[in-house]
């Protein structure tokens, strides 16, 4: 599998590390904590998630893969406008 | 000594060149150019092996990879491999190989006494026997299954080949160096492509070096030799024979193993055994060609009866006749071919028997010109002798007639050869006019040619070649004029779908390897096993090496007709990779041994070796666990030595395996106020803070201290195991979740080496190790730090401690550690320095009641180690709300206390749970866990730290210590975690 960081390129998927689905967004009080931390949709098709160019650029990458065809679509920085 | 089936001429060998080989101990000769089987076949050895589970006598039956009968063992020794294929083993000199699953002797086994019992060893008969009496299975039956089961033996030695990995990188990439392959690889390359051309075989040709025929008036394996000599003159082209593309995965990677050596004797000096490559392609080409079928009759499997395809390989590419009178039985017009090679090199040919009504008058013709029978519309009931000696034989009217024969060349269809497009999804479609399944609607990045795709003319593998090479070139917005084709022409290729033939009643084998009959299929639909999945696992069909790419195509033909289904509704399974076994050692690759992963180590590495230190696993690093000296017999006297000089006198220990952090700009205060749970905006410049930090859930994470050296630059530590992961949390907190804060993060674990020196003379020690820095408690107090130059270099000194005794830390670039330590040494000795490891570090740790990586082990919080008045009530931080879970602040929850032996001596440990004193030792009982422990030499007893129930309340009780795995319940008293300095008076001075 490979993850098209936009640093580095196209990189094996080994360099990084997975963290799951990106579309949860971290909530600023307690309603909606729970659901935050341990509630996730799990989606056959499109899915947004979070990956750690760990032994590459160190960045935080939203990529877009397809959970059936596994296909990866692309990704963006976290930090230039990837993140929620 | 003679080769009496070696044909006089012909064959890419070379006869100039005599090698010498042993079989089962018998000295043979063979040739350049020849494999294991067509060595042993000129000699006129019919017998390979014995079959997996009846042990039936086994010759060859294929000439390629797909061999399912002829497994041998080559070489000896350490390098003994099983489950070779004697039909791809490239012969060379010295090559020792023997037979297997056999005892005593391969002419004589003992264990085809299997077959008196085969009513017993159908399909699925694991499910219904050894059952009873349950006790006999342990001591009896699954010794004895274990003896008689499996293929071959390994050697039990260690691998003396070593074995690589590498990476290829190409716009395409061709499966197979067949005409259909060797074309589209060139038009490509012609365009401008970079290409990697994969063949499993020493030569590129594929069926060409099999076969008699010509490509623009050259022999065909002229044409490939030029073609690939053409290839190799592209320096974007990268070939690579011997190779076989095993899997195919995700965005574009193909796994593929490359035999470099394997056809020596041993690999030349710095060569690999084999080489995994990954290769990753924008686009993929499927030239893997097409395999030949078998036909399922009676005694189909005594050795003699050999794939029609094979015969004329043995015929033209090795220049040896597999027997000297021969039946062919055919259901396609390419078995014709082979009656026509076996005339054309002087084979007696009984009879040839097509099962078809028809065929091409032009192929037959020559075949009854020279008097052979013709049977049309005819079966073979049954194949006779051991090896073979008769082959019955039906007409069309359905007399019996019986023909007299030592080879039996079948020539069942062909099978295009897909499994790498299976292995992301596609499974071929059944295909009608080709009687065979092949590739449907396949991924676009994916095509199949040649007869890969079912196109059997030479003239049409040539042109598939080219149209496929050309889509991929459009696809990636290159072009070319391209010269016209060589001239091919198509023979006649047409196949009918005969499954089985005669009555099938005895032992009619569908899957060689591992011996599935056609009664197996039909026990298995009588037992409801009728999809093609279920098939191949209740009877074992199609999962031995081979794979099924032998017999598995006649398993479905059979399925469907007992189910009364079309082989287009029956479907075939899924495959998947490897496609041939692929060696361990070369998934492995260097990562064995010392290389199984990177080992790290601090810079104080080789002065602490030169100490003579026993050095401890730490994730990857190696730390230094004691150093014991001369008279030193017994760990424990090291460790209790070292804790004792440091609390008396000064030790130094080497922390640099702690995660560093750096951490610089205006928002790190605001960041980190957010990932500890107590404050850090308000640090001032020069100090240092103890922190905790929880996961999201609430559950405690890491600690570590973070020191401030200017307003906007900062310095954090964590444990040495959560370095990567705290790094991790605080990209993501400044990346994604808070990218408005103005943080910068680096990790510096590896660039400063960092010594704690603890202990009473400490500072004495630092004063004449460091003379220009004042050390003074008021410049330098409890929690403080500076920088320094040491030698002209950047350091730091922190007034940090975890033993409890006065310490500092010194950190300076890792570089220099080991200069820094031998000084400290060299100024230390009038103070008696001593060097300190993990184990006396941990005792005093406990002695402390400092928690650690035991005690953050994912269940606590932060109340639940005494932490919990360090949380923030002024700012929100990560875990926070979770952390106020009623389940996470319950004080009926385990919580950090300490424990000491009642009798004063017993040695508590970590693992034992915690019961009150009388209870059952039963789960419902468990009060908790000890965490750590370890002897207090400055107490002089042994301690423990643990986590109990309602443990804050509990000081002075009884507990028991409960450790049923190792034995010996201790009785032991509840206790303060702080068991030495609870008022921190020795820290602060």
């Amino acid at each position: 599998m490979r993850i098209p960081c936009p640093f580095c390129g196209s990189r094996d998927s080994r360099e990084f590390v997975t963290r799951g689905d990106a579309a949860p967004t971290r909530p600023d009080s307690e309603e909606g904590m729970f659901a935050y931390v341990y509630l996730r949709d799990n989606p056959a098709g499109a899915l947004e998630e979070w990956w750690y160019h760990a032994q590459g650029c160190r960045q935080w990458l939203r990529v877009s893969r397809n959970t059936r065809t596994h296909q990866v679509s692309g990704a963006i920085l976290a930090c230039k406008g990837g993140a929620a | 000594m003679t080769q009496p089936f070696r044909l006089g001429a012909g064959g890419l060998i070379d006869r100039s060149r005599t090698l010498h080989f042993t079989f089962d101990g018998k000295p043979y000769t063979g040739h350049p150019g020849d494999t294991l089987a067509s060595a042993l076949l000129a000699h006129g050895t019919r017998l390979f092996g014995r079959s997996f589970k009846y042990h039936r006598p086994r010759g060859v039956l294929t000439a390629g990879s797909e061999e399912p009968n002829a497994l041998v063992t080559l070489r000896s020794g350490a390098r003994a491999e099983p489950n070779t294929r004697a039909t791809t083993a490239e012969l060379f000199d010295g090559l020792e190989a023997s037979s297997q699953n056999r005892w005593p002797s391969l002419k004589f086994d003992l264990m085809a006494v299997n077959q008196l019992a085969s009513p017993l060893f159908v399909a699925g008969f694991y499910y219904k026997t050894f059952m009873w009496p349950a006790k006999a299975w342990e001591k009896l039956y699954e010794p004895l299954i274990r003896r008689a089961a499996g293929l071959g033996a390994l050697s039990g030695l260690e691998d003396p080949d070593t074995y690589e990995h590498d990476h290829a990188f190409c716009d395409l990439l061709v499966v197979g160096a067949g005409p259909a392959g060797l074309t589209a690889a060139l038009d490509a390359a012609r365009s401008g492509l970079s290409v990697v051309l994969a063949d499993e075989a020493p030569l590129a040709g594929g069926l060409l070096l099999a076969e008699q025929v010509s490509i623009g008036g050259q022999s065909g394996a002229d044409w490939a030799a030029a073609t690939l000599a053409e290839l190799a003159s592209y320096p974007s082209l990268r070939i690579l024979p011997r190779t076989t593309v095993f899997g195919r995965f995700d965005d574009g990677e193909h796994g593929a193993i490359e035999r470099v050596a394997d056809h020596l004797p041993i690999p030349l000096p710095g060569q690999p055994r084999q080489r995994l490559w990954k290769i990753v392609a924008r686009r993929t080409i499927l030239a893997t060609g097409a395999t030949e079928r078998p036909i399922v009759f009676d005694g189909n499997d005594r050795p003699g009866v050999m794939l029609a395809s094979a015969v004329s390989t043995y015929l033209n590419r090795y220049g040896v006749a597999p027997g000297h009178r021969a039946v062919v039985f055919t259901a396609c017009d390419s078995g014709w071919q082979t009656a026509a090679d076996l005339l054309a090199t002087g084979v007696a040919l009984a009879a040839v028997i097509d099962a078809r009504g028809q065929a091409p008058a032009s192929l037959i013709a020559p075949i009854r010109a020279a008097g052979v029978p013709v049977l049309l519309g005819g079966q073979v009931v049954a194949a006779k002798g051991s090896p073979l000696r008769a082959v019955i034989a039906r007409d069309a009217s359905g007399a019996e007639q019986r023909f007299a024969a030592d080879l039996l060349a079948v020539a069942g269809g062909w099978n295009p050869q897909v499994a790498l497009a299976a292995h992301l999804g596609h499974r071929p479609d059944w295909r009608e006019g080709i009687a065979a399944y092949a590739l449907g609607e396949g991924p676009g990045d994916l095509a199949a040619v040649g007869a890969a795709d079912g196109v059997y003319g030479l003239a049409g593998a040539l042109a598939s070649g080219r149209a496929a090479a050309q889509a991929a070139t459009q696809a990636l917005g290159q072009s070319a004029a391209l010269p016209p084709l060589p001239l091919a022409e198509d023979a006649p290729h047409a196949v009918s779908p005969v499954w089985a033939s005669g009555p099938c009643r005895g032992k009619a084998f569908v899957d060689f390897q591992h011996d599935v009959t056609a009664s197996d299929v039909t026990l298995a639909v009588q037992e409801g096993f009728t999809s093609v999945e279920h098939l191949k696992r209740y009877t074992t069909l199609g999962m031995a090496t081979d794979q099924g790419r032998v017999g598995q195509v006649n398993g479905h033909g059979l399925l469907a007709a007992a189910t009364g289904r079309t082989l287009a509704e029956t479907g075939t399974i899924r495959a998947r990779p490897p496609v041939v076994p692929v060696a361990i050692g070369a998934f492995g690759g260097h990562h064995r041994g010392r290389h199984f992963r990177p080992t790290r180590h601090t810079a104080s590495h080789g002065w602490a070796a030169e100490r003579g230190a026993v050095f401890v696993d730490v994730g990857q690093w190696k730390r230094a666990q004691w150093y014991p000296q001369p008279g030193e017999t017994h760990w424990r006297q090291s460790v209790d030595r070292e804790v004792n000089a440091t609390r008396n006198g000064v030790g130094l220990c080497d922390v640099s395996t702690l995660g560093k952090i750096e951490l610089i700009g205006p928002d790190v205060g605001t960041l980190l106020d957010r990932l500890y749970i107590n404050l850090f905006s308000t640090l001032t410049v020069g100090k240092a803070r103890y922190g905790l930090m929880l996961r999201e859930d609430g559950i405690a994470m890491d600690d570590g201290t973070v020191t401030r050296f200017a307003p906007n630059r900062w310095f954090m530590t964590t444990t040495t195991a959560n370095a990567a992961r705290v790094m991790q949390h605080i990209d993501f907190a400044r990346q994604v979740l808070w990218p408005y804060l103005d943080v910068q993060a680096a990790s510096v674990t590896e660039q400063w080496a960092t010594f704690s020196i603890a202990g009473p003379k400490a500072r004495d020690l630092l004063r004449a190790a460091l003379p220009e820095v004042d050390v003074s408690n008021e410049a330098l107090p409890y929690m403080g730090a500076t920088t320094l130059h040491w030698r002209g270099y950047a350091a730091r000194l922190y007034r940090l401690s975890f033993s409890g005794e006065l310490a500092y830390e010194i950190s300076v670039p890792a570089a220099q550690g080991d200069a820094l330590v031998r000084h400290l040494f060299a100024v230390g000795a009038p103070f008696g320095l001593t060097p300190y490891g993990t184990e006396a570090l941990g005792v005093m740790r406990i002695e402390k009641g400092h928690p650690a990586g035991n005690e953050l082990n994912g269940w606590t919080t932060a109340a639940d180690l005494g932490l919990g008045r360090m949380a923030s009530k002024k700012k929100d931080f990560i875990g926070r709300v979770m952390a106020q879970r009623p389940a996470m602040v319950d004080p009926a929850r385990p919580r950090l206390v300490g424990l000491v032996p009642v009798d004063g001596v017993s040695a508590i440990r970590a693992g034992g749970h915690l019961l009150a004193p009388g209870a059952a030792p039963v789960a419902a009982s468990d009060e908790g866990y000890v965490s750590s422990a370890c002897y207090s030499p400055t107490l002089g007893h042994p301690i423990a730290l643990a986590m109990l129930a309602r443990g804050a309340g509990r000081h002075g009780e009884t507990i028991i210590v409960h450790d049923p795995v190792r034995g010996g319940d201790v009785l032991a008293r509840v206790v303060d975690p702080v068991f030495f300095d609870p008022a921190g008076e020795r820290l602060r001075g």
